[in-house]
């Protein structure tokens, strides 16, 4: 892991790396750059090696080939996909965010309130759902006031309406603090609507760029297939683009609340 | 009655205070079964120890690290798991430690003393020593203790939040191994797991945070200490079974209670 220049702006920067478990290889020679005020999409189906390129970025796995460089001093909060809290461990909400924050009640309190989970401080950590551990586990993430913000799979086990709110404060803490953040997803539901980059990984990087651009590209339609999570980004794209079709596949509806062959 | 178990007595405390939070740790981390292979080599260091004539407490910290290091390069393949490993490595070093000690020529040893303890052969030097390593260890876990707790939740987030957790593991076995190092004279290699585990069990249901499940256990142990002793002293039993059966009866009481949270 070496470091950028202190008067680089770029947060991380992944250069062709590579990695593999035994034969299999998981990732080959990919790039990757995550900029302060940006969010990024990492996008590509299961097993296409989107955790361990977010393990890379966070250092917690090192490459076998390529480099990984990280701005000097980074902060970085993680939300990882779940977390299993043993029930022998006795954890209430605030000592799980006293963790990452110690000393620093009204800060826990506020981090709480900002992702919806106030009521939860004084709840076991081991009792919470699925969704409400996610939005403890963005507020821990927050607290640590990061530069960079990497979420692995946010959305899982949230209702689309909680997922709709989390996008939309994702959006505001970029606003508001300008860190950059990276987030993992395997389906394409609303992601697309509010990242600047996208990334599309089937252990190489198929192509990139702005939502507009990917959705555009032959290979991202190779590797989702022509409908494959489609009606959701029509929806989006038909919300703010009305200039191109998104598949080009004459059974697939771009318009919103149109009708459905099922 | 005093003189003769105030020894006795301030050296099973000084156990049953450090085994409190120690022994939390092991709860959480799913650790029994190791902490007991642990016990298990200390029989193969105190072996070696008498045989090079070198100090007890030494050889033990050294055999139990090195037991946890070859734990670790054995765990690096993957056709044996881990629990498996833990089988053979404690009735290897338990075996090699009992045949170690049957061949010494020079001093008659006493096998039992060090299978189920002998708390009340502990002199006041064992009192002093042993407090001296309660009090390391509990500095030492106060030090470390959001440290300690952070890897304990989740290694990944404790890492990316900046926590050496390498460094926090390899400190907790430290401590584990002094604790079983000072335990191996008062409970014995083969009760000291039952320290470890059955006061932090017992904690689990009376707490809502870490600190107080690692402050009943310490609790609950030195009731244990005081009960097992003073059953010993009337019933003439053995020492070192006397203070686990208290402490299963405690936690026996502990079901009684409903668990909130």
């Amino acid at each position: 892991m070496s470091q950028l220049r202190a008067d680089n702006q770029t947060l991380v920067a992944v250069h062709g790396v590579g990695l593999a478990y035994g034969a299999h290889s998981v990732l080959d020679d990919v790039s990757l750059t995550l900029e302060p005020g940006r969010i990024t999409t990492l996008i590509g189906p299961n097993g296409a090696g989107k955790s361990t390129l977010a393990r890379l970025v966070l250092g917690l796995t090192r490459p076998d080939r390529g480099r990984v460089e990280r701005r000097a001093g980074l902060r970085i909060g993680y939300m990882p996909q779940h977390l299993e809290m043993d029930e022998s461990l006795p954890l209430t909400v605030d000592r799980f965010l006293w963790l990452a924050a110690p000393g620093r009640t009204r800060a826990r309190r506020d981090a709480l309130q900002r992702t919806g989970v106030a009521h939860l401080r004084r709840r076991a950590v081991s009792g919470l759902s699925g969704g409400e551990m996610q939005r403890v586990l963005l507020a821990r993430a927050l607290l640590r006031k990061p530069d960079l913000l990497v979420l692995d799979e946010p959305a899982q086990g949230v209702d689309v309406s909680g997922q709709d709110a989390l996008y939309g404060l994702l959006g505001q803490v970029r606003d508001e603090t300008g860190c950059g953040i990276l987030l993992i997803s395997h389906d394409l539901h609303l992601v697309m609507a509010r990242t600047d980059q996208v990334v599309c990984l089937h252990h190489h990087v198929c192509c990139s760029g702005t939502p507009e651009a990917v959705s555009r590209d032959p290979a991202y339609h190779r590797l989702f297939g022509p409908s494959g999570g489609m009606p959701n980004l029509a929806v989006y794209t038909h919300d703010h683009d009305h200039d191109h079709d998104l598949s080009g596949d004459p059974h697939h509806d771009a318009h919103q609340g149109g009708h459905h062959h099922d | 009655m005093i003189e003769l178990l105030a020894p006795a007595l301030l050296a099973g405390l000084a156990v049953a205070l450090v085994a409190g939070p120690m022994g939390a740790f092991v709860v959480w981390r799913r650790m029994a079964f190791f902490g007991d292979t642990l016990a298990h080599g200390a029989l193969l260091g105190a072996a070696l120890a008498l045989a090079l004539d070198v100090n007890l407490y030494l050889a033990v910290v050294v055999a139990c690290l090195a037991i946890a290091a070859a734990l670790v390069g054995l765990q690096q393949q993957r056709q044996i798991t881990g629990d498996t490993l833990l089988g053979i490595v404690a009735h290897t070093t338990l075996a090699l430690g009992v045949i170690a000690l049957s061949l010494q020529k020079s001093v008659q040893v006493d096998l039992f003393a060090y299978l189920f303890g002998d708390l009340l052969a502990v002199n006041w030097r064992d009192v002093l020593a042993l407090w001296a390593g309660a009090v390391l260890i509990l500095v030492l876990l106060a030090w470390h203790w959001r440290a300690l707790l952070s890897i304990t939740v989740n290694e990944d987030l404790a890492q990316v939040e900046g926590v050496p957790v390498t460094r926090t593991r390899l400190i907790l076995m430290l401590l584990l191994a002094l604790l079983i190092a000072g335990a191996i004279r008062t409970v014995g290699v083969l009760l000291i797991t039952s320290l470890l585990v059955i006061p932090a069990a017992g904690a689990r249901r009376l707490s809502r945070t870490p600190e107080q499940m690692a402050a009943l256990a310490s609790l609950l142990g030195l009731a244990s200490v005081c009960l097992g002793l003073t059953v010993s002293w009337y019933a003439d039993t053995p020492v070192g079974p006397s203070i686990v059966v208290a402490a299963a009866l405690l936690f026996g009481f502990t079901l009684l209670r409903r668990p909130d949270s």
